[in-house]
């Protein structure tokens, strides 16, 4: 699965949206979806397992777990940085 | 003297020769701090957030701080009035002032001085403010109509105007959420119960059905969401943590006077109360200090144009400003009883100089405005994914 498909697996299990997954576009505002500032906390909990990473609280706001494209580049930047640490 | 200090002293004097005046029948008749309101608008400080060159007092979160600490040393019915008030026209001026119909609303705010209720309360939802039932109704035109039951709303009667969240529409999530303000002209409010309670009763806060129309300019184009994260929450319990400073600091200003009248009448011993006393001097310390410090961080962040929204919607800053309100709705009740046992029976009587009750009972009321079991509950989710890194 790629990383767009486990990010959609994972909002449709925890982020309790009001309306289907698959409808959503990559920048569909996600809280206009119905996710609640709850289950944005458990969406970060698995992005967190799935991904192998820990989002610093600079990254823990509101406009990073917006959109599916937003959470993807958050994801982005934290797998990546990883990649370069361990290059070193 | 400065604008900004001579508004502060009109708030002190307010305060001391209206509000004190007056906050025992407000307390004991359960009725609205008419007098207060009547001469905060006299001295134009209702619109005292709005920028000095829209013709406001150009004050900011700390001087709006000041006074709600001010004003709830004399009254805590008329401290929380005035706070919940701010924190509706703070709503405003950061989130719609660019809005024409809100541009507008400001200069009649200046000039008229409306009282603007807020009706964020809603039956069936188990108060839970970022959740709705109800929803914008809107007709071909540009005109819609909201109908609310609200389980509170503060000072509903008196008020000149009402903001409240609905959904964006019928079909909208129950957190899609927008925020309208409504004109007292247009908006029904039919009293459904009393409000006798143990404190806090002057600020009139029965439920009410709801029935508004308008135009559709008045909604505000920001989502609530935002100005819950941004505004609401931070400059409520920036001010209500305020408000019970004041509750708390007038407590101790009674038991410090018992205390100094009992070491006057034997001088040479020092009386047992002024060790309780130093104990209630050393809490108060603690709060004023804790207050003082996540408002004056609050502010800075509210100033500031380039980082302040995202610090503001925060999870860090969601916790510090969420364990501000439990701790210091947990604290000024510890003081005022603190304050109790110094003056004993005659802070236990009503008619006394150094009665105590009312104050105990306004200060129950801070641990239940927002449960503070739902903010340790949200505050436990957010501690599941917060580094403090």
């Amino acid at each position: 699965m790629n990383p767009t498909d486990q990010i959609r697996a994972i909002l449709k299990e925890h982020a309790r949206l009001a309306v289907d997954v698959a409808t959503l576009s990559d920048d569909s505002d996600l809280y206009e979806a119905g996710m609640t500032s709850h289950a944005s906390v458990n969406v970060m909990l698995a992005l967190e397992g799935t991904f192998d990473v820990e989002f610093p609280d600079r990254m823990l706001r509101r406009g990073v777990f917006g959109s599916l494209a937003s959470i993807r580049a958050a994801i982005l930047e934290l797998t990546q940085g990883a990649t370069t640490e361990a290059a070193q | 003297m400065s604008e900004l200090a001579s508004s502060l002293e009109a708030v002190t004097r307010i305060a001391r020769e209206v509000s004190a005046q007056h906050a025992e029948s407000v307390d004991r008749e359960a009725r609205f701090p008419t007098e207060t309101v009547d001469a905060l608008k006299k001295a134009k400080l209702l619109s005292a957030l709005v920028p000095q060159k829209m013709g406001g007092l150009g004050c900011g979160m700390l001087e709006l701080a000041t006074m709600c600490e001010t004003l709830g040393t004399a009254c805590s019915s008329s401290a929380m009035v005035f706070a919940m008030h701010q924190i509706q026209v703070a709503s405003i001026l950061r989130h719609a002032a660019h809005q024409t119909y809100y541009k507008n609303y400001l200069t009649e705010l200046v000039e008229k001085q409306p009282l603007i209720a807020s009706a964020t309360s809603e039956v069936g939802i188990g108060g839970e403010m970022r959740t709705s039932k109800c929803a914008v109704q809107r007709d071909a035109g540009d005109r819609f109509l909201l109908e609310k039951d609200c389980s509170t709303i503060s000072y509903g009667a008196q008020a000149d105007d009402v903001l409240l969240q609905a959904r964006r529409h019928s079909e909208a999530a129950p957190n899609d959420q927008i925020f309208v303000l409504v004109r007292k002209p247009e908006c029904t409010l039919e009293q459904k119960g009393a409000w006798d309670t143990l404190g806090m009763r002057g600020t009139c806060s029965p439920p009410f059905s709801l029935r508004a129309t308008g135009v559709v300019d008045q909604i505000f184009e920001t989502p609530f969401s935002d100005v819950a994260s941004e505004t609401q929450v931070p400059f409520s319990h920036v001010l209500w943590s305020n408000v019970w400073l004041g509750i708390a600091t007038g407590a101790v200003a009674r038991a410090r006077a018992f205390v100094r009248q009992q070491a006057r009448s034997k001088p040479g011993t020092v009386p047992p109360t002024a060790l309780r006393l130093a104990e209630a001097s050393s809490m108060l310390q603690t709060m004023r200090t804790n207050v003082h410090d996540v408002s004056t961080e609050s502010d800075r962040l509210m100033r500031d144009e380039t980082q302040g929204t995202a610090a503001l919607s925060s999870i860090s800053f969601a916790l510090k400003i969420n364990n501000l309100k439990v701790s210091s709705s947990q604290l000024v009740v510890q003081i005022v009883n603190h304050a109790l046992s110094i003056c004993g029976i005659l802070g236990y009587k009503n008619d006394s100089k150094v009665s105590v009750g009312r104050h105990l009972r306004d200060a129950h009321s801070a641990a239940l405005m927002v449960g503070n079991d739902r903010i340790y509950a949200t505050n436990a989710s957010m501690l599941l994914v917060l580094k403090d890194d």
